[in-house]
């Protein structure tokens, strides 16, 4: 047992370590640009003007119903196809890049995390207290001012557990990149399983990985959480929480 | 168009499995989350211990690399045991969709067993004390205090986790269970035409989420009937 623990280490390890800097690659780039999108799908969500509201209401509930493999495989396979029908695209420099799995997998992660961080923000930005808000606006504070100065910094107080727990979720979404043959974590391991037949040693060190990755996540995060609430430690009052909806 | 290369009936087959799944799947989920309540709840610390680092444990690992575990580990496990108790070599061949609901009730157990200690926490203590001084025994404590209002504290959280169970059940087709995904695949392979199957695919699933968010709203407003508001 232990001795194809330490083969399967010995012999494999830049595999896991390459696929280990590739799951932090795809978590990263997801969550930074997915963060980025869901700003302003949450302020058009919170809005209410049902026509500003139609579009971020449509996207984030198809994202939040529907598979993420799903969704995957409709990218890399659906559009992909669309993609490889265009005319002359096979000769065009852009090629080698448009049938890369790669680019379909962070699109695709990038959109579904959108959708999920969208749905927390507008929890967060709708639970901001009016009378903070309207207290902006009789300052004189235009609303794009009182969104950077009052509602966002509030909003992210109050949804950072979520956030957490979200950007965990992406973290277990990005193990789905290996059904279209990407070599992150769970690839490296399912490769490992594939040579070796040892599906013990391979997916539970893979899964030791991801748990250590976990740990340090949630151990910065916490700092993090520690920082934005600085103004609440001397009150410990209007302590606002939003709950995490479901993962991917 | 609705014929689908004359695969539609495949895709509804498909639908069939991703329903029984879920179902079959409901009930350990609900079973492995009690019971895990009560362990992170127990007064042995040895029960506290293991509860909470089995939800550790399944809150960092993707589902998939736990479904790919049962599957391929699962079939060698229950083989070396066959091989104990027969005594010569034998084969032993877990069904995929077997080793795929015990990998979902896995993991949607560790998440259930939070939403139901948050609810245990929400019966009032005083009610538990009540109890006590009637001099209702522990396990009549259970039945008849805690797990009738259980099920209207769990049901939102309940909600929530059926709604990624549905969407996890999509996961199964990795290990070749004839599922929604799986048949999609197969028509997007043979028809060459994956846009159209796995756009079918993806409204399957939305409509299996919908119906299942009305069901539990339905479900929750009839829980806290008799309930006033406040």
């Amino acid at each position: 047992m232990f001795e194809d623990l330490l083969y399967v280490l010995g012999k494999y390890d830049s595999w896991l370590w390459n696929g280990f800097l590739l799951t932090l690659q795809l978590l990263v780039i997801a969550v930074f640009f997915g963060t980025l999108l869901a700003i302003p799908l949450a302020v058009a969500r919170s809005s209410k003007k049902v026509w500003v509201q139609a579009f971020p209401f449509a996207f984030i509930y198809f994202f939040r119903g529907t598979p993420l493999i799903a969704q995957l495989f409709m990218m890399y396979y659906g559009v992909g196809q669309l993609v490889a029908n265009i005319d002359g695209i096979q000769d065009h420099w852009t090629w080698t890049y448009l049938r890369d799995p790669y680019w379909y997998c962070l699109l695709t992660f990038i959109l579904n995390t959108a959708a999920y961080i969208a749905e927390i923000m507008r929890g967060g930005i709708q639970n901001v207290p009016s009378g903070e808000v309207e207290a902006a606006r009789a300052c004189g504070m235009t609303p794009f001012t009182t969104y950077r100065r009052i509602i966002f910094p509030r909003m992210w107080q109050m949804i950072w557990p979520a956030y957490t727990n979200d950007v965990i979720f992406t973290l277990k979404a990005t193990s789905l990149a290996s059904t279209v043959t990407m070599m992150e974590l769970t690839g490296a391991a399912r490769k490992i399983v594939a040579r070796t037949a040892l599906p013990y040693e391979a997916f539970i060190s893979a899964g030791v990985i991801y748990l250590i990755i976990v740990y340090f996540l949630t151990f910065g995060f916490k700092g993090i959480e520690r920082y934005l609430r600085r103004s609440e430690r001397r009150k410990d009052a209007n302590k606002i929480v939003v709950t995490s909806p479901a993962g991917p | 168009m609705f014929d689908l290369y004359g695969r539609g009936w495949q895709m509804l087959e498909g639908g069939l499995v991703t329903v029984q799944l879920c179902l079959t799947v409901l009930p350990f989920m609900i079973l492995i989350g009690l019971l895990g309540a009560s362990a992170k709840l127990s007064k042995y610390r040895t029960l506290r211990i293991i509860g909470e680092s089995y939800t550790v444990l399944i809150r960092g690992i993707p589902e998939l690399l736990v479904i790919l575990l049962i599957y391929f580990g699962g079939t060698i496990a229950v083989q070396n045991i066959a091989e104990l108790i027969s005594g010569e070599e034998t084969r032993v061949d877990i069904p995929a969709f077997w080793s795929g609901v015990a990998a979902l009730a896995l993991v949607q157990g560790a998440f259930a067993s939070e939403v139901f200690r948050a609810a245990m926490q929400s019966i009032p203590l005083g009610q538990i004390e009540a109890a006590t001084a009637c001099g209702m025994t522990p396990r009549q404590i259970f039945v008849r205090i805690k797990l009738p209002q259980l099920w209207r504290f769990a049901l939102p959280g309940l909600n929530n986790l059926f709604q990624v169970l549905i969407k996890d059940t999509a996961l199964i087709s990795v290990v070749g269970v004839e599922e929604i995904m799986r048949k999609a695949a197969i028509g997007a392979g043979t028809e060459k035409a994956p846009f159209t199957f796995y756009l079918v695919a993806m409204l399957m699933f939305l409509a299996f989420t919908t119906v299942s968010l009305l069901v539990f709203n339905h479900l929750e407003k009839r829980a806290a009937r008799g309930i006033a508001r406040g």
